[in-house]
């Protein structure tokens, strides 16, 4: 049995044990995703990459791809219902654009732009959140945070710390730091861990560091959300930040 | 809300509108015999930067400030970009990222100055005060007297593509960071702003001479809403205009000094606030003269009276003359703001040329750090006056306290009593016409205030005057709606 399956018609090759979005970035194929990233273990909690799979909904971040499968992805109602979930991410914290550093790199800006977001449609919730800026290098504002747990997975898998966790439940649910006090600077979390560069948002900033990147030049300035490659990029830029 | 008077009118008031920045409203107080007693401007809006701004990190706090204004962000940028220089230990920019800022801050000032000359107030001086509301816009320039128009938003233009070179966008771009600037000028981004440069000084100039014209050709003007004052401003170190950073002088209406020099760092040694209960907008005073007599007015007019010279040589002409028309003294005459606001225009239309073909504009030394502050505070000359920004943030970078004084609260007092010196004048026993509500609108609109920067435009800022007996029964009151209709009520 031949090893493909077919994204919005079109055959595509897989690998034993890839994911759908695993088989789709390697062919080019853009999946809207937020939590996801290539190397860290998918989390499918965004499920901004839902799809229909043989006619039932699934998140392509965690689904492994099977032969034949038929995925729809590119489909208006699954464009609408992907930017419902922007909008209510948007809602749910407090994301002002204009005053923050990651505007331009924002991957959740970025995917308020590509699916035609005019408005955040629902009542916005205005909650009360932490600001966490007692570490030196570091700033952790909740306030914007989309509990993606990127930085859970890329402290606990790549820099080998479990320096982040997400604490409470429901609505109430919130990151939370490992260390004594819970502040980040009690925490061993530095201005090198992957962990302190991963946030697809501004949760997680280099304290003491402005707009750096002139407009014109930022990350979604010169690329679309939709290049596979463009977490890469993000990645590569951050880290020019810190120079 | 809506209010049932007992003749059965009905009355709809939205106030205050929030965060808008072009709401205003005059009250009159009238005495038994219906002279007007009392005249005051009201600035209804609330908008409470200072409060929102307390818990977030310093870092973000010039990107926050510029949203107060969509005609002058970039001084909002700047005042506060400097007082986070001070936060990272900054005193000094390098050369290349200080005329970075300088050429932005020109930038602004003159498309702020043109957008108000020419979109917003010619029209009341092409068409006269009490003349036709529909036509009385720039739309109504535009065809009459397209060369002015055309002109007025060139210039504007031009303004808006020098601050877009540098900030990325023409409103609410990304320029400073602490300790510097974000991007070098290209060669080619230089080149395309020297292709103008030339037609905007020359139609710099056009304006001075304009509004000198006009001045000069209209002596009823002279004495209208007009007072000696007091004068507050910032001056270089050898006496010349200044509009980034240098010393504040403050002279009083004859010229004497009350300080010269003054470290603007020590602010609040010279200035207070008071708060009054009818207006959001403070009332600043000089503290050595007090709350009665300690106002005074900032702005074009206080900058080119309180200046010893222009820095550029046509502005300087055109500067010599104006203080020429009072013989030498200071020039009271409040619609002679205008005036000395082309000078200024004329001004940075000449500093402009002058940084672009400075060498150290395309530099590359953009950043310097320094050891970290607890408190910055940032004052600029902003098109409108005197612009303070003070910041306090605790050891973890956070802001604790702030505080603004933005140019249009400094002229508060001063646009109030400009508003009682047409209400006495024009109004005193007249029946309230829309003309003649346009001449209270014309005094406050001479000073440019911010409150008029959204709504102001094409005639339509939305405006009550209110007639009150002298135990204080509502007589009368005229609003003009954002629509510009015009609705009478209780007559």
């Amino acid at each position: 049995m031949s090893h493909t399956l077919f994204i919005d018609g079109l055959e595509i090759p897989f690998a034993p044990g890839q994911t759908i979005m695993d088989a789709a970035l390697a062919a080019g194929i853009y999946i809207p995703h937020l939590c996801h990233k290539p190397g860290l273990t998918p989390h499918g909690s965004c499920k901004l990459c839902t799809v229909d799979v043989d006619g039932r909904s699934a998140a392509a971040c965690t689904l492994p791809a099977t032969a034949g499968m038929k995925v729809d992805n590119h489909t208006p109602a699954l464009q609408e219902v992907r930017k419902t979930l922007v909008q209510m991410l948007f809602v749910e914290g407090n994301h002002l654009c204009p005053t923050c550093s990651k505007t331009g790199d924002c991957t959740l800006q970025a995917l308020g732009y590509h699916f035609g977001m005019l408005d955040g449609h629902f009542p916005p919730f205005y909650p009360l959140r932490e600001i966490d800026a007692s570490h030196p290098d570091i700033v952790l504002d909740r306030d914007r945070c989309v509990l993606c747990e990127l930085c859970v997975r890329a402290s606990r898998e790549q820099d080998g710390k479990n320096v982040f966790a997400i604490g409470g439940r429901g609505a109430a649910s919130h990151l939370i730091v490992n260390s004594p006090s819970g502040k980040l600077g009690d925490s061993d979390l530095t201005l090198d861990d992957a962990a302190a560069h991963i946030c697809p948002v501004g949760a997680i900033l280099p304290k003491n560091h402005g707009h750096e990147i002139p407009i014109g030049r930022r990350t979604f300035d010169l690329h679309s959300v939709t290049e596979a490659d463009v977490a890469h990029v993000g990645l590569q830029k951050t880290e020019h930040h810190d120079e | 809300m809506e209010y049932h008077q007992t003749d059965g009118s009905r009355r709809i008031a939205i106030d205050p509108i929030s965060r808008v920045e072009g709401h205003g409203k005059i009250t009159l107080l009238l005495d038994a015999d219906n002279h007007v007693h009392e005249a005051r401007l009201h600035i209804v809006e609330f908008r409470g930067f200072e409060k929102f701004i307390q818990g977030r990190p310093y870092t973000e706090v010039p990107y926050f400030v510029q949203r107060l204004c969509g005609i002058c962000p970039v001084s909002h940028h700047l005042a506060a970009a400097k007082a986070v220089d001070q936060l990272v230990g900054v005193d000094e920019l390098t050369p290349t990222a200080t005329k970075l800022r300088r050429l932005l801050h020109f930038g602004q000032v003159l498309q702020s100055h043109a957008l108000h000359f020419f979109h917003l107030s010619s029209p009341d001086f092409l068409f006269g005060f009490g003349s036709d509301m529909a036509h009385r816009n720039i739309v109504g320039v535009l065809e009459d007297y397209p060369d002015i128009g055309l002109k007025g938003i060139k210039l504007r233009k031009y303004g808006q593509q020098v601050i877009a070179a540098i900030a990325g966008k023409r409103i609410h771009g990304a320029a400073t960071v602490p300790g510097g600037m974000n991007k070098t000028l290209s060669n080619d981004e230089r080149k395309a702003l020297l292709v103008d440069v030339a037609d905007i000084i020359t139609w710099s100039q056009d304006a001075v001479t304009l509004n000198e014209t006009i001045h000069l050709q209209h002596p009823e003007n002279h004495a209208f809403a007009t007072m000696p004052t007091n004068y507050v401003g910032m001056v270089g170190t050898q006496g010349e205009m200044e509009l980034y950073h240098g010393g504040l002088r403050a002279r009083r209406a004859d010229g004497s000094d009350i300080f010269d020099q003054f470290d603007y760092t020590q602010y609040n040694a010279a200035i207070r606030e008071e708060v009054r209960n009818w207006s959001y907008m403070k009332f600043p005073y000089l503290t050595t003269l007090g709350k009665e007599n300690g106002w005074y007015r900032v702005g074009p007019l206080a900058r080119v009276n309180l200046c010893d010279s222009i820095p550029t040589p046509l502005a300087e002409a055109a500067r010599v003359r104006f203080r020429a028309f009072a013989n030498g003294a200071y020039v009271h005459d409040t619609l002679a703001f205008h005036w000395a606001r082309m000078i200024e225009m004329l001004y940075c239309a000449e500093a402009i040329q002058a940084l672009l073909h400075d060498p150290e504009i395309m530099g590359t030394d953009l950043v310097v750090t320094g050891e970290k502050r607890r408190e910055g505070i940032g004052v600029i000359e902003a098109p409108r006056g005197t612009l303070f920004h003070h910041y306090q943030v605790d050891e973890q970078g956070l802001v604790e306290k702030a505080n603004l004084i933005v140019s249009t609260t400094s002229n508060n007092h001063a646009m109030n009593e400009s508003v009682r010196s047409v209400a006495n004048h024009y109004l005193d026993g007249q029946e309230i016409t829309e003309g003649l509500l346009n001449h209270l609108e014309v005094a406050v609109r001479a000073y440019d205030p911010c409150l008029s920067c959204a709504t102001h435009a094409l005639g339509k800022m939305p405006l009550q005057v209110e007639l009150v007996s002298h135990d204080g029964q509502l007589l009368s009151r005229v609003s003009k709606n954002i629509d510009g209709s015009i609705g009478c009520e209780l007559d």
